[in-house]
């Protein structure tokens, strides 16, 4: 008898799949709310391999939701603390402890030797860096996130019946700010939700390695908890997905607590159109407007000198930018002119980089600002 | 005429709009729908959105009709 007799059983599981179970090596990013249960389940399901890479420490508020630490293990590290546990209890699989946080230096290396990573941690920088990972590693990922009491699960960069990959950009393309979107330790939670939405991303991994079933490939299933809810959205390739690093060497440079606005950079505050058009007026050779929006793209500004330098060839050719000082970008809203406001803060730390607020879009409210819109 | 485009919201959006589900009328495309909404609701101001038609993520601007159902879906972080 094998411990996993109950899953070979299974009509169209079996031993084929089994066997791809035990040959794969899988990745969790995070041993928290939704690392526990998908650890727990990858490694008594018989995932070959199984690494988790988490720099925290376990912390008494986590033990309502992360089931595989008890009170004896509070201040240790939460990826050894859960390698211990799972080794005791499974001797047939390696389980391995990566006792340090992702960054831009590491991510890369550490994810570079799994077939598939799971995203099972609690914040914006760090969901956005490990997406742009696999998208440069090619990795398949499982995302999972949660918000009081609802829950998201997808699969990412991995193809459809049509060969079309999606990845987390391709739903939300710029990052929000942490402040726009409060995390767990913020709002609170109940430990059955990380658990249902980590076991729902165990599941998914579980697919896929083995083949069994259907994934959520290029799909998003929001789960709300209160009224028992699943709502599948399916997800399409989306234009504006063109922030990721397209190197890995771009991915390096990135500072993703910028771009998740966790740093409260002032620097990086929005400028206003009133304000904009009267620094232009006043020092005509020092400030710049930049149209970041494709030629294509209306309204245009009129009456008021300005660069068209759509965002996917600024990132590449910057070269209009030293001449000036004070660097003003619209696009239609704001969104992309924010992103790509922070991305050449970064760049240029000397100058002075704003995103101009509401985008163009934002002249039509604005009384005697028609005039500057055609 | 009567309410018949339904709008489904989703977590920090339904609890700002104080609602998970409302209903609108004479919306003819998915940027007025957005218009309609941030005029409506300004305590949303900036929150990133993604909007699916029909349980489509759309990725532009799109004609919407009588009966067609909206999701409006905010990203999350926790875990």
């Amino acid at each position: 008898m094998s411990r996993f007799e109950r899953q070979i059983l299974l009509t169209g599981f079996g031993e084929a799949a089994q066997q791809k179970l035990l040959n794969a090596k899988v990745l969790v990013v995070g041993a928290g709310g939704l690392g526990c249960p998908i650890l727990l389940y990858l490694a008594a399901a018989g995932v070959g391999t199984i690494a988790v890479v988490d720099g925290d420490k376990v912390a008494l508020s986590n033990l309502n939701r992360q089931v595989i630490f008890e009170e004896n293990d509070i201040n240790k590290s939460k990826a050894e603390t859960a390698v211990h546990y799972l080794k005791r209890k499974h001797k047939d699989i390696q389980v391995i402890a990566l006792p340090y946080y992702l960054n831009t230096e590491n991510s890369i290396e550490t994810m570079k030797q799994y077939d598939l990573i799971i995203d099972g941690t609690d914040n914006f920088e760090t969901r956005y860096m490990v997406n742009d990972s696999c998208i440069l590693l090619d990795k398949p990922l499982v995302f999972g996130a949660i918000y009081k009491n609802e829950g998201q699960v997808a699969l990412f960069n991995t193809p459809d019946e049509n060969g079309i990959k999606i990845n987390y950009r391709d739903v939300f393309p710029i990052p929000p700010t942490s402040s726009e979107i409060p995390n767990c330790s913020e709002t609170g939670v109940l430990g059955v939700l990380p658990g249902m939405i980590g076991i729902m991303m165990a599941t998914e991994a579980i697919k896929w390695l083995s083949g069994y079933g259907k994934t959520l490939c290029n799909k998003m299933m929001i789960y709300g908890m209160l009224d028992y809810s699943f709502y599948e959205l399916k997800i399409h390739p989306n234009t504006l997905n063109c922030h990721a690093p397209k190197t890995i060497e771009a991915f390096r440079k990135t500072d993703y607590k910028v771009l998740c606005g966790s740093t409260g950079n002032s620097s990086l505050a929005d400028i206003t159109w009133q304000k904009a058009i009267s620094k232009k007026e006043n020092n005509p050779h020092d400030v710049v407007l930049i149209d970041i929006r494709e030629l294509h793209e209306n309204p245009k500004l009129t009456r008021l000198e300005h660069i068209q330098q759509p965002l996917s060839e600024l990132m590449d050719n910057e070269r209009v930018l030293p001449n000036f000082k004070f660097i003003y970008l619209f696009c239609q809203t704001g969104v992309r002119s924010r992103y790509a406001a922070a991305t050449l803060q970064k760049r240029f730390p000397d100058k002075n980089i704003c995103s101009i607020e509401g985008g163009i879009i934002q002249l039509f409210t604005i009384e005697k600002m028609k005039e500057y819109v055609s | 005429m009567t309410a018949n485009i339904k709008i489904i919201v989703f977590g920090i959006l339904a609890e700002k709009m104080q609602t998970k589900e409302l209903m609108v009328e004479n919306i003819s495309d998915t940027d007025a729908l957005m218009h309609y909404i941030k005029q409506t609701y300004p305590v949303l101001n900036d929150i990133k959105m993604s909007i699916a038609v029909n349980k489509n993520i759309i990725t532009q601007n799109l004609s919407i009709k009588s009966g067609d159902e909206i999701a409006l879906l905010p990203p999350f972080s926790g875990g």
